[in-house]
């Protein structure tokens, strides 16, 4: 198991966010967490990484609890992809893109050869290569977000953790984001724990999904699964339609709002 | 590499400065002093223990004062985070105020740095320990925390001048204006030791500050301790800060300023940023000091006059320039 939760809980002034939530997840697979609202789904993956550090129970990554790494070495391992960057980083691409491979440098350590190849390969996959030059500040939401996962390939960690990584993009950009993380996957092998408040993409893209609801886990299991009304009432606390895809089959929810 | 070539111009530049400033006042220096090391002259005498000394501490105190604002910047994320505007000179001013008016009688070997340095780190304890309290970090909070400390040490400082006799009270506000007043190489020697220490230790942090600049996620996803990096920064700046106000009262504005203009000529990389700023926050203070000796010679302006004359009017175009007050 490269990810292993036991009774992982944490509380913030009093509010219980996570409870005592126990899963595990093997190298090389996709996991989506989805659920409403509110429901835990960022501070979950936010305890993966220690970004938050004072939960309880433990995180095991790679049958060690991550109290026991440093941040540098847990980083060498997984990484964060937040929703959005900031939107104001005076960076070029290039110089962003190369920052990512800090857990494989020391304070003294120059960037060598090594490092310009990783970056340059990530921009490369990620089809960011052409505006390698621009200041972040520049450049739009979808191509934050390229650079954002491009970093990630970077920083070679075998965990990408990636809180709705295509929730504020076009179509387009979204089925982008989404076939580059299943290249990903498939090219390095690299596990995905992916939070998603789209379901018809997680039910596409995982082969594991976990539905989290006031700080528990409510549901685990595999895609087919989920789309199952009864089960998506209780996440939700709302009905949906279902509708077959027209070439696959899959059954994916359809919007249901128009009156 | 444009770059590159505009950080040898400030290499240059502060070289210039140091050269050429200990050359200029009210007594003309000839060129010959340089080859006079018995100082048998009265002009060398003038040139090696007074104005090369002042240049140099000058120099050094800017430098230090740069690259401290290098570091609060980048690490808060805030154009205005400085070591004036977070509290940690005057937290540093009160220290050195103390020891001024109670302790001085005592003689301590270094005691204006030692109390100062007591300050600022209260200070920074103060702001610190205000974000932990209100549990989360947030870059606002800790910058009004700033403001709130600093105006907390300066009425401090008040009380003390208020309750002190007329001489004390006049020598801790000639020191309050800041002012660069040395003979002999001890000063300059003694502020050489902790500006490198200090500056060493940031150009370490320079990976991490540059992660932190982005945001705390991003350099925690990236692999930094933040919260130690933040420690060590705080420390490094803390004792900066602490040497030059204990010797040269709190000058302001050369901590914003700096780092300002080396941002624009050389970006925000801290790897060459942090150098930069330091040479030219040295070189600018070196260079105001130059003015607050000789523009009204005898007499001297006290430089923090002169720093907080020009700061005054750059903080204004900082905020129309960047309507920085909105990040707060």
């Amino acid at each position: 198991m490269i990810i292993e939760t036991k009774n992982l809980a944490f509380t913030v002034s009093g509010k219980r966010i996570l409870d005592n939530l126990s899963f595990s997840v093997s190298a090389g697979r996709r996991l989506f967490i989805v659920g409403p609202n509110g429901a835990g789904k960022t501070t979950l993956l936010r305890c993966l990484c220690r970004i938050i550090d004072d939960f309880s129970g433990t995180i095991k990554v790679k049958d060690r609890s991550i109290k026991k790494y440093s941040q540098k070495k847990l980083a060498a391992i997984a990484t964060y992809v937040p929703q959005s960057l900031p939107i104001d980083i005076q960076f070029t691409v290039h110089q962003f893109i190369l920052m990512a491979r800090y857990p494989h440098l020391s304070p003294f350590s120059v960037i060598s050869p090594g490092d310009e190849k990783f970056a340059s390969d990530a921009m490369e996959m990620t089809q960011t290569t052409g505006f390698a030059e621009r200041v972040m500040a520049t450049l739009s939401g979808g191509e934050r977000q390229q650079v954002s996962i491009a970093a990630a390939i970077a920083q070679q960690a075998e965990i990408f953790l990636l809180d709705e990584p295509a929730t504020y993009l076009d179509y387009k950009h979204q089925r982008d984001i989404h076939s580059l993380l299943m290249k990903i996957n498939k090219t390095f092998g690299t596990t995905l724990v992916c939070v998603t408040h789209d379901l018809n993409s997680a039910v596409l893209s995982a082969d594991t999904i976990i539905a989290l609801r006031d700080g528990r886990i409510v549901f685990t299991g595999s895609p087919d699964e989920i789309m199952d009304e009864k089960i998506l009432e209780e996440i939700y606390s709302k009905k949906f339609s279902f509708a077959n895809h027209p070439v696959t089959g899959q059954k994916l929810i359809v919007p249901d709002y128009i009156e | 590499m444009k770059k590159k070539v505009i950080f040898i111009l400030i290499c240059i530049f502060a070289l210039t400065v140091i050269v050429i400033s200990p050359f200029i006042g009210p007594v003309r220096i000839p060129f010959k002093v340089l080859s006079d090391f018995q100082m048998e002259s009265v002009e060398s005498q003038i040139f090696y223990s007074l104005r090369l000394p002042r240049v140099l501490t000058a120099f050094l105190a800017g430098a230090a004062l740069a690259c401290c604002g290098v570091a609060l910047q980048a690490m808060f994320r805030n154009p205005l985070a400085t070591p004036f505007t977070l509290g940690i000179s005057s937290g540093a001013a009160f220290g050195a105020a103390m020891y001024l008016i109670f302790a001085a009688w005592m003689k301590l070997p270094f005691g204006g740095i030692i109390f100062s340095f007591i300050g600022s780190l209260a200070a920074v304890l103060l702001v610190y320990g205000f974000t932990k309290v209100k549990k989360g970090f947030s870059v606002g909070t800790m910058l009004l925390a700033g403001v709130a400390v600093n105006f907390f040490f300066s009425s401090l400082i008040l009380f003390l001048q208020y309750i002190s006799d007329f001489t004390q009270s006049f020598r801790v506000i000639r020191w309050l204006m800041g002012s660069i007043d040395v003979s002999g190489f001890q000063t300059p020697i003694i502020f050489f030791i902790f500006t490198a220490a200090g500056v060493s230790i940031i150009a370490l942090q320079n990976l991490n500050l540059n992660l932190m600049s982005i945001s705390d996620e991003i350099a925690l996803a990236r692999g930094v301790n933040v919260a130690k990096s933040r420690k060590i920064i705080f420390f490094a700046t803390s004792i900066m800060v602490a040497v030059v106000v204990a010797y040269c009262g709190p000058i302001g504005f050369v901590g914003l300023m700096a780092p300002h203009i080396c941002r624009l000529l050389v970006g925000y990389d801290n790897k060459i940023l942090t150098a930069a700023s330091v040479l030219f926050g040295g070189a600018f203070l070196a260079l105001c000091d130059t003015f607050a000796r000789t523009l009204i010679a005898p007499a001297e302006i006290p430089v923090g006059v002169i720093t907080s004359m020009l700061g005054g009017p750059f903080f204004v175009w900082l905020l129309l320039r960047n309507s920085a007050a909105n990040s707060l």
